[in-house]
């Protein structure tokens, strides 16, 4: 597993925070403006999986495990919070924590199983107990089967903002999105992040230095399920619908391949991903099963001549400008 | 430079709002056909449904008050999650005035949701649930061709009449297979049958072996097959592979269309009972429609879900004409208003739940000895009046209607 | 009537007879993922897909060259082996170097294109590929119908499984494969072809995969979607039976169906879970797999 993130090391060197902050700035500015010039719907999705995908990056990029079945956690936050939304009329500040405290205790659940083996197992095993968890959804009532849980409320914000409206709404999930971004830039990069990328680089050294291995993966794995159940509660809320595709293996597959084309183990790689993800998803909405060909070629290419991902690209020569990406 | 974009920002947001004070919205009424283009009800809805609307809006003369009508078309594949997205981006983004199509019910009601928040039409012809006049009924929302209570009205009765009192359910494991399963059972309990069971199926499901051996084990006379499209054709095919329809079990298909029967073949189907609110054969305006139709869809006569969107859309545009707008509550109202009359509902009525009331059929699939030609498949037995066929209107829970 | 906890006899047979032709499937598409991964090392995401071609081809070997179902059962794995090797000689092999995870990444791509052109090309409601003339009808056991035809996959499986074992277990080249994997720099310097030796092991192993298509079209439709839903609870089939052993793979994957057969009598909503369930139960007790080693 020492092969994939090769960007991540571009970092270590020291970088002078002006560029740094000014590039951070010029995003943020872009993403308020965002709204009035483009389709607020769009641009939601677009960052419920950025999030989604950064925090799948949390396990692939800093701590070496590739799961495929991050949708288990995705989704079964998306229920959650519809169910708590909808039925028990719970406003959008308690639902979307009901939906992540969820999704961490699935993650708990299914990382205690997961984490007993390495690489490819711990990939199939991950996809495995994710298909569980999509059963559960075909089965479980409170899911509705294939109808998902429909109409759900996106409520009053702090008894406050109406949410309802589409601007107000971006504005919640932006601010959302940078709230889980900035946390997850903290956990890579506090102590805690460093022993994880020890672990991922050379596992058994980082047994022999005394580091109770297995603790530390799970606490990733919990951490990322997390933020990928704050990401999928969010999508719930902004689609007013939590349903079947949400827990879908495409899903968990997707969120890979928004990783590994934006750039593994990088901070805004994941999102830019999702970003081109959802604009093929967009533009090849109404042409059938275009968007399924296009992202396996894409699967393709990237694998075989493209494995440090657009921001992987491009970082070596954001970082000569001092810009970490 | 963020002064520049705010600057440009505000100029699309005041451009936009300009567009809402005419009369018709972008100066166009958009017809949206968001149907199953590919998947398990491709056949029965699809393409079939996009043509069936273009048909309607040439028939109209493509024309509405001199405003152009234009149609566009999307695959929702049987998906809510991309029904209601698509619907979401069709009425915030790109003008879209009314939704048509809209088989499987998941989708349907999905649709329902983003179209009552909108306040946009939208029109139901492919869906069963009665969800969409009763619970989930809307002002601007109407449901068309058919509904479960018809058809196990319709089926049931007939079924039970002819002896077949014992039921075992095969059910789609969704809103539609289990409301069809809960309607009939009514109907079988209410005329002096039993019900001794019921398994649920998901949704486009490949191998039927297990339930169907579950229904034989349950010894009903009669196996009810409450789902559609490609699932009752597979269950219909294996419960001859396994020897269920010789063991002296019936199957009564709850919902089959036209195109289910085409891809079974007569052979198989013959002596099959079924209700339909539209047979092509039936008199001279329905196979007027059906000729036209079937030159521009190679052959394939119209579904009972086809003929309906051509009915629906060609509603929506009378409505759209003496509304003078294409504002969705005022455009509804019209369509409240004004009967139905055409090949496919010559006397129908438009309630107040949305539901759109007309006679039904209960026909029967020809021997192939009895077909005279291609799609010849249907004896028609009798005409089921639309105030007995649907759910009467003091029943809906639908808190449109006054009581 | 005898009935079992409740249930009638001839029920549990039933299901238990239908869980056994279900597990022929798993059995054989882990039997070819075993094959593979013992080889290569790699996890054919595609497998799925490359079962779903078999069906495909069959398909379009009757409807283009009137090519009927024997025929289609010699060609079909033939012509996908083709395809399989193609993939094998020009991507897989540049991958060998790196990571495990990006030739799993790259068969997953593989896939998803596999299954979007088929879906472009003849949707998703299934194409109906009729039971061969001699093996229609069927037997009536006492206790349920059994179509001929499905007694049939469940020989033919049966067959294909420990052919492949014997000849693995029991042959010069079933040795040398099996050295091959153990240590392929000394199978090399023995005079082997190592690379020559991996690409027929992958060509046999997608063979295996679209016979079992060719087996499954008369049964499911012809379906581009048939081999995606199908790979997954093979993979935690694998997962339980653990790779050590071609054996292993075998008698997991038709134990699981019959699990799953019992499931289907005794809770039907559970059935499409316990296979996962007893990966986890697995995981817990023995997580190299009933029949695996751990290193």
């Amino acid at each position: 597993m020492t092969a994939l993130p090769a960007a991540a090391r571009h970092r270590q060197a020291r970088i002078p925070v002006s560029r740094q902050m000014l590039l951070v700035l010029i995003l943020l500015a872009a993403a308020l403006a965002a709204p009035f010039a483009v389709y607020p719907v769009f641009l939601m999705k677009g960052l419920c999986y950025g999030l989604f995908a950064t925090a799948f990056d949390l396990l692939l990029g800093f701590a070496g495990l590739l799961s495929f079945g991050h949708a288990a956690f995705f989704g079964f936050a998306a229920y959650v919070t519809a169910n708590a939304a909808r039925q028990w009329g719970w406003p959008p500040e308690l639902a979307i924590p009901c939906g992540v405290a969820a999704a961490a205790a699935l993650g708990a659940a299914f990382g205690w199983l997961a984490i007993r083996r390495q690489g490819i197992y711990f990939a199939m095993i991950t996809l495995a107990l994710a298909q569980m968890m999509y059963f559960v959804a075909v089965e479980a009532p409170f899911t509705h089967g294939e109808d998902g849980i429909q109409g759900v409320p996106r409520g009053l914000l702090f008894g406050l903002f109406d949410l309802s409206n589409s601007r107000t709404m971006y504005y919640f999930v932006l601010a959302v999105f940078v709230l889980g971004l900035a946390f997850l830039h903290r956990v890579v990069h506090s102590p805690f992040g460093q022993v994880l990328k020890a672990i991922r680089d050379n596992e058994p050294r980082a047994v022999s230095l005394g580091y109770r291995v297995e603790r530390y993966k799970l606490v990733a794995f919990v951490l990322s399920a997390g933020m990928a159940g704050l990401a999928g509660s969010v999508k719930a809320l902004v689609f007013q619908l939590a349903s079947l595709g949400d827990v879908h293996w495409h899903a968990s597959g997707e969120v890979v391949l928004m990783t590994l084309l934006g750039g593994v183990g990088t901070l805004f790689g994941p999102t830019v991903g999702a970003f081109v993800v959802v604009t093929i998803q967009d533009v090849f909405a109404e042409a059938g099963s275009w968007v399924t060909i296009i992202q396996g070629a894409i699967f393709v290419i990237c694998v075989l001549a493209f494995r440090r991902g657009i921001v992987g690209m491009a970082a070596p020569w954001l970082a000569r400008r001092g810009i970490e990406a | 430079m963020l002064k520049r974009l705010f600057i440009a920002a505000a100029a699309v947001a005041l451009s936009a709002g300009a567009a809402y004070a005419q009369p018709y919205s972008d100066g166009k009424v958009k017809i949206g056909v968001l149907t199953d283009l590919s998947g398990f009800y491709s056949d029965l809805s699809g393409k079939g449904s996009v043509e069936a609307a273009k048909m309607a809006v040439e028939d109209f003369g493509g024309k509405v008050n001199g405003i152009p009508i234009e149609v566009v078309a999307a695959d929702h594949q049987n998906k809510p999650d991309i029904a209601s997205a698509i619907a979401r981006k069709w009425y915030d983004a790109e003008g879209v005035d009314a939704i048509v199509g809209l088989v499987n019910s998941g989708a349907g009601l999905a649709v329902r949701q983003v179209s009552r928040e909108k306040g946009k039409i939208d029109i139901n012809s492919g869906a069963g649930s009665t969800a969409l006049t009763n619970a989930q009924c809307s002002r601007t929302g109407f449901h068309w061709a058919y509904d479960v209570y018809a058809l196990a009205v319709g089926t049931g009765n007939a079924v039970v009449k002819e002896g077949g009192d014992t039921w075992y359910f095969l059910t789609a494991d969704y809103a539609f297979g289990h409301d069809l399963e809960k309607q009939t059972a009514k109907v079988v309990i209410a005329d002096g049958g039993k019900v001794l069971g019921e398994v649920a199926h998901p949704q486009n499901s490949s191998d039927f072996s297990s339930y169907l051996l579950q229904a034989q084990a349950s010894k009903a006379k009669i196996i009810g097959l409450a789902n559609a499209g490609g699932d009752t054709i597979n269950a219909i095919k294996q419960a001859k592979e396994f020897g269920i329809t010789q063991g002296g079990q019936k199957l009564a298909g709850l919902l089959v269309f036209i195109s289910d029967v085409h891809a079974l073949g007569l052979d198989t189907a013959q002596g099959m009972l079924l209700t339909t609110s539209y047979y092509w054969n039936r008199d001279e305006a329905s196979r007027a429609f059906a000729k036209r139709f079937a030159a521009r869809m190679g052959g394939r006569m119209p579904t009972m879900v086809q003929a309906g969107v051509y009915s629906s859309v060609l509603h929506y545009l009378k409505a759209v004409k003496a509304a003078k707008t294409d504002e969705g509550i005022k455009v509804a109202d019209e369509m409240r208003a004004m009967p139905v009359h055409d090949f496919f509902a010559e006397n129908g009525t438009v309630r107040p739940d949305g539901l759109m009331v007309h006679d039904m059929y209960l026909a029967e699939v020809k021997s192939p000895a009895e077909s005279k030609g291609p799609w010849d498949y249907y004896k028609i037995l009798r005409t089921i009046p639309g105030d007995q066929a649907f759910m009467p209107l003091a029943d809906s829970t639908c808190p449109l209607v006054k009581k | 009537m005898t009935t079992v906890l409740g249930i009638p006899i001839q029920v549990l047979f039933g299901q238990l007879l239908l869980g056994l032709i279900n597990g022929a499937f798993y059995a054989v598409l882990s039997l070819g993922l075993a094959l593979i991964f013992g080889l290569l090392n790699i996890i054919n995401f595609a497998h799925g897909a490359l079962y779903m071609m078999g069906a495909f081809a069959a398909w379009l070997l009757l409807s283009h060259a009137g090519i009927g179902y024997w025929g289609a059962l010699v060609l079909a794995p033939l012509l996908v082996a083709g395809i399989g090797i193609a993939v094998e000689r020009t991507m897989l092999s540049r991958l060998y170097k790196l990571d495990h995870l990006y030739s799993l990444l790259l068969t997953f791509g593989l896939a998803l294109i596999a299954e979007g052109v088929f879906r472009q090309l003849y949707g998703i409601s299934g194409l109906p590929y009729e039971i061969p003339a001699s093996l229609r009808g069927g037997w009536n056991l006492g206790f349920m119908f059994l179509p001929v035809y499905r007694g049939w996959v469940v020989m033919a499986s049966l067959i294909l499984c420990l052919g492949t074992w014997i000849a693995i277990e029991k042959t010069r080249l079933g040795a040398l494969l099996r050295a091959a994997t153990e240590n392929p720099p000394l199978v090399q310097a023995f005079g082997v072809n190592v690379p020559r030796l991996v690409t027929a092991t992958y060509g046999f192993g997608v063979a295996v995969a679209a016979l079992a298509g060719v087996l499954a079209a008369p049964i499911y439709s012809v379906n581009p979607l048939m081999g995606s839903n199908l790979i997954i609870t093979v993979f935690a089939v694998v997962v339980i039976g653990g790779m050590g052993s071609i054996l292993g793979s075998i008698v997991t994957g038709f134990l699981l169906g019959l699990v799953e057969g019992l499931t289907k009598v005794f809770f039907p909503q559970g059935a499409a879970t316990v296979v996962f369930v007893v990966m986890a139960i697995v995981l817990l007790v023995k997580p190299a797999g009933l029949f695996g080693r751990s290193n």
